[in-house]
């Protein structure tokens, strides 16, 4: 190539670049961007509908409310809405609204909040519309569930599931390791079956997620938390630091456990490594059925749900775990329409079958887990079993509860961030080293 | 002086005449006042951009700001700064910012030198190739690095030193690997935009030096050292003030790899911490503290390296 060709060709070259990146920019999740990518609409064909705006970070959240939004213009013919569905990056979306609800403008009629993000949207003058008057009347009926969205006696948040931690079982190994799961009924016996599995198949027990997921269910599960009821941090609890002494042993004492490939269990390496088998049990809430179905095909008429192995102090059998709370922003102009919406398709009967019919979810709402409806043929009944429920309802009275609280998010970024990685990773401090440290952090912040 | 005043009035008295004199027009047109016209657009936006966000942060970092609920506390979030996330962010930043320094001010100078010789071939194709980074997206570079440095054994670097004999290696879960992550990527995104500025400076060193020099005998590595770097060195001192100001301000590397927090917060940078404490925690008058903080050891840092430098002194020495 000449000089002149070889110019012609570097500013082509150069030329595609700068257009390729500029195509990119809207997924550029460091600058907020003002619309999103990805927008669905339900009811734009109907004239004097009224416009409702939804944000929210969770592609299949998002179809489900456009078709609640859809079956809510059949059923309401004299107050349609036109329902604005945008899907966000996670970090994006919540950020976003934490800015529109500081400045008092640009935020949506309705929003989805993660319940770890939650308690930032419970501090000063609250811009959460109070959704007492949805709850209260049904308020029996609710999963304790109900109660992580409120603030004062207020419920700020309608819950999107009831997330019942369970464990897992890829059959195959366990058959192979010639354990019984039903024989496993407290944690020593389930680091006994780890020792059988290890032995006879090589692969571990199950995996230890580097994030909270790691320690939050197990904890709670024993009946303690990071807070107590009076908002006290008792992150460095005895009963804490016994139970990452647990976790701690499985992973670098019996080395039944391994850390999870990726750090958390919502990655593409461990989806891929799940999906072959790595591992022959995974402790975590029930909503994780759709991340089975979706990305681990392999493993179907595989896998057996059941509750979590009891500690020898509590008769906890199970932990609500993850969430998301759906809220209404005082910036609505149509605060009304949009609770009532809300309750619609999410908070009534209906709308948690919905949530299992759709999502497989497990409802936040009890009374629906024995409905008929409930028990409908789907793909999460053909890929794991038929008693799915029936195991919910023998445990429904021993599902432990969690404490959120203003500095919830502070502890899990001191999990996600400094305990785990060093007690199990690293091993260059104790459960107990770890747990106090990141406490005094955490209570420098807090002022206690 | 007086030439040009004069030539200014016989400028503008015949346009006068011709037309009616636009008072507006005619002001903004004489020399006084045209240059600050011309910088007028930088003025505004530095004034609304910078300026103003600088005074408000200043405000905000000795407040506590909720919605609805705004109070000055004094000093309070001052007081907080000091813990370790922070030792660990400000070590995090400053063994960054001299990783990057020392990569991108050497490497730069021996490629822009390649670039300029005769020897190499391709030139144009080179240069382009190496400024291409610069102007990828970086989430876009994120994601290819984060899978590249996967932690499995059919990750790409995995399986580089797979075939060297090495045990793979959790690249994004252990500090020296973390940090070299970030550096390597800074160093990839900025290496051509730093050949170009001292491409620009070979330019203009006389090619006559050069001659006279050999003409005295000497070799290549006496043309470098007498020649070349002393010419270079107001863009050296140039390159290696912006690297400190962006060492110290790195986010966007360490955000796309671990997204969010990193474990042991390996990657946890001055700017990350200013991220997660005031916009993911919701504290913005902490986060407005820290970047006062941070905004002070910059100044601080760059004037200390210019006085060093000599840059603020007049002429050649």
């Amino acid at each position: 190539m000449n000089r002149k060709g070889l110019s012609i060709f570097s500013a082509l070259l150069l030329s595609l670049v700068l257009v390729l990146s500029a195509c990119s920019g809207g997924g550029n999740s460091s600058e907020p961007a003002t619309t999103s990518d990805d927008t669905k609409t339900a009811g734009e064909d109907i004239e004097n509908a009224t416009e409702l705006s939804f944000w929210t970070f969770a592609g299949t959240h998002a179809d489900f409310y456009v078709n609640a939004a859809e079956r809510w213009n059949e059923q309401h013919k004299d107050k349609p809405i036109k329902l604005k569905v945008e899907n966000y990056p996670f970090d994006q979306m919540h950020n976003n609204l934490l800015m529109a609800l500081q400045s008092g403008s640009g935020a949506p009629d309705l929003v989805d909040i993660e319940l770890a993000k939650f308690p930032n949207f419970l501090k000063g003058d609250i811009q959460l519309e109070p959704l007492n008057d949805l709850i209260e009347p049904e308020l029996d009926k609710f999963t304790e569930r109900i109660n992580i969205y409120q603030k004062d006696g207020n419920f700020y948040g309608a819950p999107t599931h009831l997330g019942a931690s369970v464990v897992y079982y890829n059959t195959e190994i366990m058959d192979q390791a010639g354990v019984d799961i039903d024989s496993i009924i407290t944690w020593d016996d389930y680091v006994e079956a780890g020792k059988k599995v290890v032995e006879a198949t090589g692969k571990p027990m199950t995996t230890i997620a580097t994030n909270w997921y790691g320690i939050w269910p197990y904890v709670a599960q024993r009946g303690s938390d990071f807070f107590d009821e009076n908002g006290k941090i008792t992150l460095d609890s005895e009963k804490n630091i016994e139970t990452l002494e647990f976790i701690n042993d499985m992973v670098n004492k019996h080395k039944i456990a391994e850390l999870t490939p990726g750090g958390n269990y919502h990655t593409e390496e461990f989806y891929g490594a799940m999906n072959q088998g790595s591992q022959a049990s995974l402790v975590i809430p029930m909503y994780y059925m759709k991340d089975f179905t979706t990305y681990m095909p392999d493993l179907k008429g595989k896998m057996q749900i059941r509750p979590m192995p009891k500690w020898s102090d509590s008769d906890y059998q199970s932990v609500t775990m993850g969430g998301t709370g759906t809220a209404v922003t005082n910036q609505s102009e149509h605060v009304e329409l949009a609770k009532e919406f809300l309750y619609f398709a999410k908070l009534s009967k209906e709308g948690n079958i919905q949530l299992w019919k759709e999502l497989g979810f497990d409802p936040p709402r009890w009374d629906v887990w024995e409905d008929p409806q409930m028990r409908e043929d789907n793909v999460f009944y053909q890929y794991f079993h038929d008693d799915i429920f029936d195991i919910l309802l023998d445990i429904r009275e021993n599902i432990a509860p969690i404490q959120l609280n203003e500095f919830t998010p502070d502890i899990l970024t001191e999990i996600d961030s400094n305990v785990m990685h060093s007690v199990l990773r690293e091993q260059n401090l104790t459960p107990e080293e770890a747990l106090k440290q990141s406490a005094d952090t955490v209570r420098q912040k807090a002022g206690e | 002086m007086a030439e040009l005043k004069a030539n200014n009035r016989n400028n503008t008295v015949p346009l006068g005449k011709e037309k009616k004199p636009n008072k507006v027009l005619g002001f903004l047109n004489s020399k006084k006042v045209v240059p600050y016209v011309f910088v007028l657009p930088f003025i505004v936006s530095f004034a609304v951009l910078t300026l103003y966000p600088t005074i408000q942060a200043i405000i905000m970092s000795f407040q506590r700001i909720l919605p609805g609920q705004i109070e000055f506390i004094g000093l309070q979030n001052y007081q907080r700064i000091l813990n370790p996330a922070f030792y660990k962010a400000l070590t995090n930043s400053t063994v960054y910012m001299l990783l990057t320094v020392l990569i991108l001010v050497t490497i730069p100078i021996i490629l822009a030198i390649l670039l300029d010789s005769k020897l190499v071939r391709f030139k144009t194709f080179f240069r382009s190739a190496l400024f291409i980074p610069a102007l990828t997206s970086i989430v876009v570079a994120g994601v290819i690095f984060r899978l590249v440095s996967g932690e499995s054994e059919f990750a790409v670097l995995n399986q580089i030193i797979g075939f060297f004999g090495f045990e793979p290696i959790s690249w994004q879960f252990n500090a020296w690997s973390g940090m070299l992550l970030m550096v390597f990527m800074a160093s990839w995104r900025w290496m051509g935009v730093n050949v170009l500025y001292f491409l620009a400076g070979l330019q203009s060193i006389p090619k006559e030096l050069y001659e006279s020099a050999e003409m005295d005998g000497a070799n290549m590595f006496h043309k470098f050292r007498h020649v070349t770097l002393p010419f270079l060195k107001p863009i050296i001192i140039f390159v290696t003030t912006i690297s400190i100001i962006g060492g110290f301000r790195v986010f966007e590397e360490s955000y796309v790899i671990w997204e969010g927090n990193s474990p042991g917060n390996i990657g946890l940078t001055l700017v990350g911490l200013l991220y997660q404490q005031g916009i993911q925690q919701n504290d913005m008058g902490f986060g407005a503290a820290i970047g006062v903080v941070l905004l002070l050891l910059i100044f601080i840092v760059s004037i200390i390296y210019l006085l060093l430098t000599g840059a603020f002194k007049r002429g050649d020495e």
